[in-house]
């Protein structure tokens, strides 16, 4: 009965969505304004009914209904409950599912919160959000029913995939997918904004807070997502490069160039075009990373759908989409008026340096993910990895950078150049501090990752130095924000490099009792012993790590085995310090009865994540300041 | 005066985009591939009992007799194993000889699946380590090739066999004679 | 300068900025793309030492050997035409055993055996990229 209570709500969302869609066509073209009264509440109870679906699926996981078949095809009776929780959307129609259920969600949450907007942009706003909703809705209902029930039952579930069976894995994808398809909102904005022709700073204030939302979300999940992966796959990196890493990485891009893009056109009414374009672009990679991932077209580690009919639907989806955007965006963006202009040396110039240099580091990955396709249309296999893009965006990426820290020291409008240097005297000399002390003391160091310290460390310098002189408890939220996020990504910066740069790692078959050392550290092999976990067993070595005279202390890496189905997983085991991580990974027996181990020795990795927690962090807090500061301004005005 | 071709820029890049990725989706890579071993005869391979109470399965077992059969790569945990498994007894009912591999299995797991789904099977081999699964040119589970009386692979099902497949089955195993 | 003309010369520095990226793009991913070759492809293509590919075959039968330090790997892989010696220092996948396959990630080294950065073994869960088809008679298959 829950299974069909489900999918019930489902087809009730649907129709809903259907409802929405009409009101505001009816409403907007005809004479039936009043219709238009109704389209708030029906997107607002639209969002409930998929969430109760959502819930419902979540209900039959942890009930493990194996009558339906997505359960039985994904979960285990014997599964923890966590990942019970977790497996509902550990799948293609769940994360579908889930998907639709934010997309609903962030449409209720405009029609409930929006008050800025002009009423007609508003209404083709939602109307746009229906309309993406309904296609989406008709893959779920059409191509992919998580609520399709198994005859006969099965005795047993299949069990989650090893790999996602991880804490990580709770939290990263609905986090991630708050991101993705939060910026559904800028998208409908923009769509709204063309029908209606109202490209303004008030429509820039209206969409800003929902880009900003969207974007620390997904700032969030990428973050998580390298951490998990660095963690949970055992191979010591942090990124590769990996087809469904990018789907997540390519909205991230354009969304960080839509922020400040949009930050223009609310403060100086310029670049209204250029925005309207970038939110459009925005979730279209989001939907292009969907079908990427949901396709199969590139198999990657993480594709768990292959399925060429799926594919075809969400390729459809697209094309009537980000194709009907576009060229609603060709016909109609002529008509919308040039905003105000700027000297290129000034604020704005920087922003534009900023948005164009994301939009090429957006284009090299987005090619670099495609390539394989388009190679194989012509009929040879090639897969592209890290080395293409690591060469590729890491040189714009430094570039990118040190303008991000010359960007806020600049005046909006029009700036002189020697003032300028002035202000970036003191940052400049300490790149070249630390460049005298890399080159002393880390010669071996390759350019990248050295060029990459020497402008963090200025950047750094140059981030926080928009508070320079500032009363502190009176400077808005959204400058802490700025100075913090950009600080982030310094210090994120550093985290890379140094992680490149300066990683020891001892790979040996060693037997009981003995020690190796990587970096600073002697590990001593203790022992190794069978163990059991509620779903898996595992063999399990003890080290004892001790580094220079400091106290002893214990990792246990594990090669585990699940039986179903069964796989082996290497779980690492990582001691962090306040400068790095040590890494380890238990590897195979020999037939001389010796043990492969893997140790990695990573000074100052965590920055790396740390970085990324404070970019968000700087997003949330712009995010508050902004509101606070509005809902001030509107308090004043009531007063008055 | 700003171009008005360029304001079609974008829809273009979409175009060209979806016209490659269309192609890639309408000529898939080949991610299902047949057995090359179609018309040689099977591999060698002598597989222990995957359950109680059944033999083993070797690759003269499937040669004697002179009868085509059917070879099915079945495994406990797989759940399209357990959907094909009626189509499999309807088959076995009406006479069709029916040996199986079990897939990186447990001999109680095997048994299990036997009890709940019914056994259409005259003998199972355990294959633990998927290596006959491999020299077969089955690249997953389930998976059902037709052998001839003389022990030569003659056709390869790829996924489970549904009702909608039996007459192709029986027509292949007719034609296996 | 007129506001009309600053859009147009956003519009073109935004075009240039495209063009060439995609033209930086196109150039890079001519030297760093990994192409896929069986070991007869690549004997035949005469692969130059240093390009990274990578080489998907059969491990042939007999040919897996260890190094005394118990982590490096020596083995041969085939697709029936050619053989090409590959050496590995690294954890291999559960997978990978002798006749079957394994794609290995890396480069030819000046004296013609194959460095390999990575190995990803067939039927393992964790990775299975659809290459590995190519000319074999197998596939990696997601169930």
């Amino acid at each position: 009965m829950i299974a069909e209570a489900g999918l019930a709500a489902l087809w009730l969302a649907f129709a809903l969505a259907a409802l929405q869609f009409v009101l505001v066509l009816l409403g907007m073209t005809g004479n039936r304004g009043e219709l238009l009264g109704a389209v708030r509440p029906v997107a607002v109870v639209q969002g409930l009914f998929v969430c109760a679906a959502f819930a419902l699926l979540i209900w039959l996981f942890l009930r493990s209904d194996m009558s339906v078949k997505l359960v039985a095809m994904n979960s285990h009776s014997a599964k923890p409950f966590i990942y019970k929780f977790a497996g509902a959307w550990g799948n293609h129609e769940g994360s579908m599912l889930l998907w639709v259920a934010v997309l609903a969600l962030a449409g209720a949450g405009v029609a409930l919160f929006e008050r800025r907007l002009e009423r007609p942009t508003l209404m083709a706003t939602l109307g746009a959000q229906a309309f993406i909703a309904l296609g989406f809705y008709a893959f779920l209902l059409f191509a992919s029913n998580p609520f399709a029930r198994l005859s006969p039952a099965a005795a047993e579930g299949q069990g989650l995939n090893p790999l996602l069976q991880d804490p990580g894995l709770a939290f990263h994808p609905p986090t991630l997918y708050f991101g993705y398809v939060g910026l559904s909102i800028a998208f409908s904005f923009a769509v709204g904004a063309l029908i209606t022709r109202d490209v303004g700073p008030a429509f820039a204030r209206a969409m800003r807070p929902w880009v900003l939302i969207a974007w620390v979300f997904l700032t969030i999940g990428i973050t998580a997502g390298s951490y998990w992966a660095y963690y949970e796959l055992g191979w010591g990196g942090w990124w590769f490069w990996d087809p469904v890493e990018n789907a997540s990485l390519m909205p991230w891009l354009a969304a960080t160039a839509l922020l400040h893009s949009v930050t223009v056109l609310a403060t100086r009414d310029g670049l209204r075009a250029w925005t309207v374009m970038l939110a459009v672009v925005a979730f279209s990679m989001s939907m292009v990373g969907t079908f990427l991932v949901r396709s199969g077209v590139l198999t990657s580690v993480h594709a768990f759908a292959v399925d060429p009919t799926r594919g075809s639907f969400i390729l459809a989806l697209l094309a009537i989409y980000i194709g009907g955007a576009m060229a609603l965006y060709g016909l109609r963006v002529g008509t919308v008026k040039e905003g105000s202009q700027f000297d290129p040396v000034s604020r704005e110039g920087a922003l534009v340096a900023n948005n164009l240099l994301l939009s090429v580091i957006l284009c090299l990955v987005f090619l670099g993910t495609l390539y394989p396709l388009i190679t194989e249309a012509l009929g040879f296999k090639v897969s592209v990895g890290p080395p293409y893009f690591n060469l590729v965006t890491g040189p714009i990426a430094l570039i990118l950078v040190a303008i991000m820290g010359a960007g806020p020291l600049l005046k909006w409008r029009r700036d002189e150049l020697k003032p300028l240097v002035n202000r970036l005297a003191l940052p400049v000399l300490i790149s070249a501090i630390a460049l005298f002390a890399l080159v002393a003391f880390a010669p071996r160091a390759h350019i990248l990752p050295l060029l990459g310290l020497v402008v963090a460390a200025g950047v750094a310098a140059a981030s926080v130095a928009p508070l320079w002189k500032r009363n502190l408890r009176r400077t808005p939220g959204f400058v802490w924000g700025m100075v913090i996020a950009h600080l982030g990504i310094a210090v994120s910066m550093v985290g890379m490099a140094a992680e490149s740069s300066f990683t020891k790692e001892t790979l040996v078959a060693a037997r009981l009792g003995e020690s190796e050392t990587v970096g600073p550290f002697t590990v001593r092999f203790d022992k190794i012993e069978p163990i059991a976990g509620p779903n898996w067993t595992a063999l399990e070595a003890t080290l004892t790590v001790v580094r220079g005279d400091g106290k002893p202390f214990v990792l246990k890496p594990q090669a585990r085995m699940f039986s179903s189905p069964p796989t082996e997983t290497n779980e690492a085991a990582i001691a962090t310090r306040i400068d790095g991580q040590l890494y380890t990974v238990l590897g195979k027996e020999d037939e001389q009865g010796r043990w492969q181990l893997r140790l990695w020795w990573k000074p100052w990795v965590t920055l790396i994540w740390l970085g990324g927690g404070m970019i968000a962090l700087g997003g949330l807090l712009s995010l508050v300041g902004r509101v606070r500061r509005e809902r001030r301004a509107h308090d004043r005005k009531a007063y008055a | 005066m700003k171009k008005g071709w360029l304001l079609w820029l974008p829809l273009a890049v979409f175009g060209l985009f979806f016209g490659i990725v269309a192609y890639g989706l309408i000529n898939p890579a080949e991610r299902t591939i047949d057995s090359k071993l179609i018309g040689k005869p099977l591999p060698q391979f002598a597989l222990p009992a995957a359950a109680p109470g059944i033999a083993g399965l070797s690759q003269a077992d499937l040669a004697e007799g002179g009868e085509p059969r059917l070879l099915n790569i079945f495994a406990s945990w797989c759940l399209p194993c357990i959907a094909e498994a009626p189509v499999l007894e309807g088959l076995a009912g009406q006479g069709v000889q029916i040996d199986a591999i079990a897939i990186r299995d447990k001999p109680e797991d095997v048994a299990a699946f036997l009890k709940r789904h019914g056994n259409p099977y005259k003998r199972i081999g355990s294959d633990v380590d998927s290596r006959v699964q491999l020299a077969l040119g089955s690249s997953g589970v389930p998976e059902t090739f037709v052998i001839d009386g003389k022990g030569i692979i003659r056709y390869q099902h790829i996924g489970d066999i549904r009702p909608e497949h039996v007459p192709v089955i029986l027509d292949q195993l007719r034609k296996a004679r | 300068m007129k506001a009309k003309h600053q859009r147009l010369t956003l519009a073109l520095v935004a075009l240039a900025a495209l063009i060439g990226a995609t033209l930086l793009a196109m150039s890079a991913l001519k030297d760093q793309a990994a192409y896929f070759y069986s070991p007869g492809d690549a004997k035949k293509a005469n692969v130059a030492p240093g390009q990274a590919i990578r080489l998907g075959g059969m491990v042939e039968k007999g040919s897996i050997a260890r190094d005394p330090d118990g982590v490096t790997i020596r083995f041969a892989l085939t697709d029936g035409r050619a053989s090409v010696p590959v050496r590995f220092k690294g954890i291999v996948p559960d997978l990978f055993k002798e006749d079957s396959g394994a794609v290995a990630e890396g480069r030819f080294d000046a004296s013609g055996t194959f460095v390999a950065d990575n190995i990803l073994a067939k039927h393992d869960e964790r990775y299975m990229p659809p290459q590995i088809a190519g000319d074999m008679h197998k596939t990696g298959r997601v169930e």
